[in-house]
């Protein structure tokens, strides 16, 4: 993990930034309903982005076609200045964007420490021949990705869960664990679907610190969908607004924050 | 008070790693050891090795083969009896064409082949799972077994239909056939058994291992993460079904030593075998032995043990009084641990650990 020194979060300076992840057009739809219509924005190196908007809005819809489970009917979506057709999620990993999930989709069945290690999977090359017998560079390179892991781990400070299965863990923990497997990925956008639902604010604290020391220390890009208007207004550069799978509104927290649309949309309009 | 893992500190990862990382237990598997390659030859008697032992070693290869599949990976097969059927029939026919190679070797050569067979089988598991699946690994069972019967080349013309094992010899012993020692035999399929353990423990602990895990538990992020599902799932199904095609080549050449092959390896033999994966545990190495033993073993010795304890009972009354009782005790474990044996055995390890306190 290379730790370049990045800019304070929530400075405005990073307008002028290269761009990562561009979304230019996209529309998806399933069957006759539309998911998102004609969305363009994008993604640059380095900032905090965050998608905001009301229950289906698309939002999760979104992040579905960014890492490749959807395929936009119409649009493109490029991706470090390469666009992309027919895009696969485990090619978007290989691509390098990592992503957790809404309601956590950990390995339930596998310790903390499997869960992460699963994350570097990519990164280790060794045959089957070699992993059928562990050892000489099976191991080596086992250990190898298991002292990054257990860097992870010390990061994230879920050292005294190494072992156990997540299945058991309380929720905080278990949407922690699945960051660190995203993490494991050295990824270079970070998708995080609501990061921090259903936590209590002791958990949202810890939780919004990580992001920032994942976007601080390891220069990692990150888009987050999420509810808490609090959380988002500190911790993003900038925010796109979705409303019934279009963009309503695209700038800085506080320039969203003032826009009539947006206002409207959350509280609602009399008609 | 004696399995205890206080003062054995690990400072490398290695160490850490290490598939028994405490040190009583590394002593438990030298002594099991010892006694599977000392203790049963001294022993036991013919019976007990020919109808105890090499069923066990048999199946237990067989249960781990189905749990990689099953357990690991988490997509059922009842077409295991016929993949270990392809093995038993590519070992024939490989014994025929080169009577020269060992026959270790092409035991083990077999078992390639039925990798082959199911990787064909398993290429409809990208789009369907559970039941789903299991139906259609039951075609494989149907139509394999009905080619046993039905392709005379398969048992190279013979009017009976059955394979007839000739003798093959290992620096000079007779290995396979009618004047192969049950000694023989055991210590054949004992080093088998160990060494394919060993290769299935270090896949499963290792990269395969965890994304076989992962495909079965969530097989979405499994993806995310640059796992290829197809190529996961169609692995699994090689190696799965080269430990079935093993198991089966023993079954035929170093257990019944022929006979009506295509009988053997019927649906009855694949139930069976899932039921040892499950009562013995899924995603468990040694509950593949636990359920081996519990369902090939106990009727064994159950139908020959309670007349020898006294017991007064005909062969065919025991022979109905086993069956209720395997299928009795198989739901009471079912409903007291669903975990299987594996499970039990965990939870036991760890009382053992914390006696003589509570916890």
């Amino acid at each position: 993990m290379n730790a370049e020194p990045m800019n304070v979060s929530g400075s405005p300076l990073r307008d002028e930034g290269e761009v990562l992840l561009a979304v230019q057009n996209v529309s998806l739809r399933f069957g006759g309903v539309k998911a998102i219509t004609d969305v363009s924005f994008d993604i640059r190196k380095g900032e905090v982005r965050a998608i905001i908007g009301p229950n289906g809005a698309g939002k999760t819809s979104m992040l579905n076609c960014i890492n490749g489970f959807y395929q936009p009917q119409e649009g493109q979506i490029s991706f470090k200045g390469q666009r992309r057709d027919r895009m696969k999620p485990h090619r978007a990993a290989a691509a390098g964007i990592a992503r957790t999930f809404q309601n956590v989709a950990l390995f339930k069945g596998m310790s903390t420490l499997d869960n992460i290690m699963t994350g570097r999977t990519l990164k280790m090359k060794r045959g089957f021949f070699w992993q059928a017998l562990r050892h000489g560079p099976a191991m080596t390179e086992e250990i190898e990705h298991r002292r990054v892991v257990e860097d992870i781990i010390d990061f994230l400070q879920i050292e005294h869960i190494r072992k156990l299965p997540v299945g058991k863990l309380p929720y905080g923990l278990q949407k922690r664990v699945e960051l660190g497997r995203a993490l494991a990925m050295e990824p270079e956008l970070l998708l995080l679907d609501e990061p921090m639902a259903g936590m209590n604010l002791e958990e949202k604290e810890d939780m919004c610190r990580f992001i920032l020391d994942v976007n601080q220390q390891f220069g990692t890009t990150i888009a987050l969908i999420e509810h808490d208007m609090g959380v988002v207004m500190d911790l993003s550069d900038r925010v796109v607004v979705l409303e019934y799978g279009r963009k309503i509104a695209d700038g800085t927290p506080s320039e969203v924050k003032a826009d009539q649309k947006v206002i409207d949309a959350y509280l609602g309009v009399a008609h | 008070m004696f399995y205890r893992e206080a003062g054995q500190f690990k400072s490398t990862y290695a160490a850490d790693m290490a598939v028994f990382p405490i040190r009583q237990d590394r002593i438990g598997l030298a002594i099991i050891l010892l006694i599977a390659f000392i203790g049963i030859p001294l022993i036991g008697n013919d019976f007990f090795i020919t109808s105890v032992m090499i069923p066990f070693l048999v199946f237990s290869l067989a249960a781990i083969g189905l749990n990689i599949l099953t357990g690991y990976t988490g997509l059922i097969s009842l077409g295991t009896a016929a993949f270990m059927g392809v093995g038993a029939y590519a070992c024939y026919k490989l014994t025929t064409a080169f009577p020269g190679v060992n026959i270790i070797v092409l035991i083990l050569v077999s078992g390639l082949f039925s990798a082959a067979i199911g990787v064909l089988f398993g290429l409809p598991s990208l789009r369907i799972k559970g039941f789903y699946l299991a139906v259609a690994t039951l075609a494989a069972q149907f139509f394999l077994q009905w080619a046993f019967v039905r392709v005379p080349w398969l048992f190279n013309y013979n009017a009976s239909g059955a394979i007839e094992v000739p003798q093959r010899l290992l620096f000079g012993i007779p290995v396979t056939g009618a004047s192969a020692s049950p000694e023989t035999r055991y210590f054949v399929c004992l080093c088998l058994v160990i060494v394919m353990t060993w290769f299935a423990s270090n896949l499963v602990h290792g990269k395969i291992g965890r994304s076989w895990m992962a495909v079965r538990d969530m097989d979405i992020a499994a993806e995310l993460m640059g796992i290829k599902l197809l190529n996961a799932k169609l692995l699994a199904f090689a190696v799965s079904s080269f430990y079935a095609g093993v198991a089966g080549a023993m079954m035929i050449f170093l257990w019944y030593g022929g006979g009506e092959a295509a009988d053997v390896f019927n649906i009855r033999l694949s139930f069976n075998i899932l039921f040892m994966v499950i009562i013995g545990g899924l995603g468990s190495l040694i509950g593949s032995f636990f359920g081996a033993a519990f369902i090939a073993s106990l009727p064994t010795i159950m139908k020959f043990g309670l007349p020898a304890l006294g017991v007064p009972m005909s062969g065919a009354t025991a022979e109905h009084v086993t069956f209720m009782l395997v299928g009795a005790l198989i739901i009471i474990f079912l409903i007291v641990e669903p975990h299987g044996l594996a499970r039990l055995w965990q939870i036991g390890k760890q009382k053992l650990r914390t006696w003589p306190f509570p916890y």
